[in-house]
């Protein structure tokens, strides 16, 4: 304690001053040796923890460098980049159209769509996906016709169209969808209701409304959380490994039973999830502050904190 | 002979078991400045709201300029208007909010250019010409890139008036305009109300400004439970009240 009240004399009082002159009315912060000390020992942690991640011998990372752009690796990226983008877009537009259906006047639609939610968001994601890879057990041909066992106008082998692709790309944007509309819903329950009444008194149809009006309201209070689910997405997609999807963990997987380097092809899978991730975080950035436009506030946070926080990997599997 | 701008007939509304309108009848004629004032939950707003459906009236019929407002006679029954023209009856209805609703996303000019281009399908280049005019006309010009967030209560109340303008509505509904502002802002709004009721706009004021009423109203009425208790030219009716419940309002309020 006597030392810091020292220090402090000595931090405020440079040189002798009068009570009136500015060296006397600046203000001087304590220094705090508890701080100092905890930096101390993360950063002594965090070097400790370089160096024998850098200098362990079972590391392999001559062979992290030799596969980090290997074109299966590459294309195994390919496809998670594929499967996250379409997954979120095909979301998305679900969730819109379920969010719409809950706040719509119909009571069965609002049944439909609180009976999706419920299924999609009651089960793992992992059984769904497994479930859309073994569909064809359940419908082994898939046709277009009359519907109840009427007469069919084409029909389809179910395993010869739903792939190792397209099995992912059903499961992740339909769980995704369930999802999307409680963040969709959110966003327009936040517009005032007075900006649809105002609308309305202009002569605006409810398409118009909801477009032009409260959409783009609500997109400041969806953005946010849909940057999570896309950034949370593209590690989501890891799970289509089980039914053999083809993507960035999937190939690693492949290739490391025949080489035995686990740990080599986890770290190079590991380094373009993180990739990924700040590009996606980046994006997040410009587009929030594209919708907050008129709000008078800024996107909290720096740039470069938030790819901090993106990087993440707790609590995206669900 | 030209119908009167507003007549309302025997309009009832309720709210669940509330019964808000008990039964209006109101002629209101073109040009007209009428103020309409009351107790809280007397009514006033929601009547003002029927006027352009909305809230649906559950009974009785309101003719804006000869047209029947948010239904249509069938069979000697009345039934709900078509969406599209119910939307063309409001366009031609303007209503200022208490709370402004300006919309936030959009700056002042794209506010008043909003009802042009969106309902109107004017182009976008004329409606920012005819949006500068009007915001010029409610000494907005030099605002007209700021967001409503950016602007003061008064300021934005005075976009939202000219809003409603664009449309070239008949009618001009305004439902408690400076209720919501502080009290040195309140006077730049009723100068823009002012000079609208000059030009000879048929405007329709829920208020509590009895000075406003006095000055610009042509006539003034005075609701309580959801009735017209008494109306008249508001010098005499806020002079010498004849009904006991208006007496007994006018003298809280003045």
């Amino acid at each position: 304690m006597d030392r810091t009240t020292d220090q402090r004399v000595r931090a405020a009082d440079p040189a002798p001053a009068g009570p009136d002159t500015p060296q006397a009315n600046r203000i001087s912060h304590p220094v705090r040796p508890g701080r100092w000390l905890a930096a101390g020992v993360v950063a002594l942690v965090l070097v400790w923890l370089g160096w024998s991640i850098a200098v362990n011998p079972n590391l392999h990372w001559d062979i992290v460098v030799d596969y980090q752009f290997d074109s299966v690796i590459l294309e195994g990226l390919w496809v998670t980049i594929q499967l996250t983008v379409a997954s979120m877009l095909i979301g998305v537009v679900l969730g819109v159209v379920v969010a719409l259906m809950q706040i719509s006047e119909s009571r069965i639609l609002r049944t439909g769509a609180t009976a999706y939610v419920w299924f999609f968001r009651g089960t793992p994601l992992l059984v769904q996906l497994i479930f859309w890879f073994n569909i064809a057990l359940i419908f082994p041909e898939i046709g277009l016709g009359v519907p109840f066992g009427g007469p069919k106008l084409v029909t389809w082998e179910t395993n010869a169209l739903v792939t190792g692709f397209v099995a992912a790309l059903l499961g992740l944007s339909i769980n995704e969808g369930a999802y999307m509309s409680e963040i969709v819903r959110a966003g327009l329950r936040a517009v005032d209701p007075g900006q649809q009444e105002a609308a309305a008194a202009l002569g605006m149809s409810r398409a118009k409304i909801m477009r032009r009006v409260v959409l783009p309201q609500a997109m400041r209070i969806i953005v946010p959380p849909t940057g999570n689910q896309f950034i949370s997405m593209l590690k989501t997609t890891s799970l289509v490994s089980v039914i053999a999807g083809a993507d960035l963990l999937t190939v690693a997987q492949r290739l490391y039973l025949t080489n035995f380097e686990v740990i080599a092809l986890l770290i190079v899978a590991s380094i373009w999830y993180l990739v990924l991730t700040t590009v996606a975080t980046i994006g997040q950035y410009f587009l929030e502050r594209r919708f907050s436009r008129g709000f008078g506030t800024t996107v909290p946070g720096t740039l470069r904190g938030r790819i901090g926080r993106n990087l993440r990997f707790t609590g995206t599997a669900r | 002979m030209t119908p009167p701008m507003v007549r309302c007939q025997q309009v009832r509304k309720s709210f669940g078991h509330l019964e808000v309108l008990r039964g209006i009848d109101l002629v209101i004629e073109r040009g007209q400045v009428v103020c309409v004032v009351g107790p809280s939950g007397s009514g006033k707003s929601t009547l003002l709201r029927c006027l352009n459906h909305l809230e649906e009236p559950q009974a009785g019929r309101i003719h804006v300029d000869g047209e029947l407002i948010g239904y249509e006679e069938r069979g000697g029954r009345l039934r709900p208007l078509p969406d599209a023209r119910l939307r063309r009856q409001r366009e031609s209805i303007g209503m200022v909010f208490q709370r402004f609703h300006l919309f936030p996303h959009r700056t002042a000019l794209g506010n008043v250019m909003e009802g042009l281009v969106a309902v109107k399908g004017v182009r976008v280049a004329d409606a920012r010409k005819r949006a500068g005019d009007l915001l010029d006309r409610v000494g907005l010009a030099d605002r007209a890139h700021h967001y409503p967030a950016q602007l003061s209560g008064g300021q934005q109340q005075r976009v939202a008036i000219a809003r409603s303008l664009a449309m070239s509505p008949k009618l001009m509904l305004f439902d408690e305009p400076t209720s919501a502002l502080d009290p040195e802002l309140v006077g730049e709004v009723l100068e823009v109300m002012k000079d609208l009721a000059a030009s000879g706009m048929t405007m329709i004021v829920v208020t509590h400004e009895m000075g406003f009423a006095r000055e610009v109203g042509d006539h003034l009425v005075f609701m309580d439970d959801g009735l017209i208790i008494e109306e008249g030219p508001p010098r005499e009716v806020l002079a010498a009240p004849a009904h006991e419940r208006t007496r007994a309002f006018l003298s809280k309020v003045l």
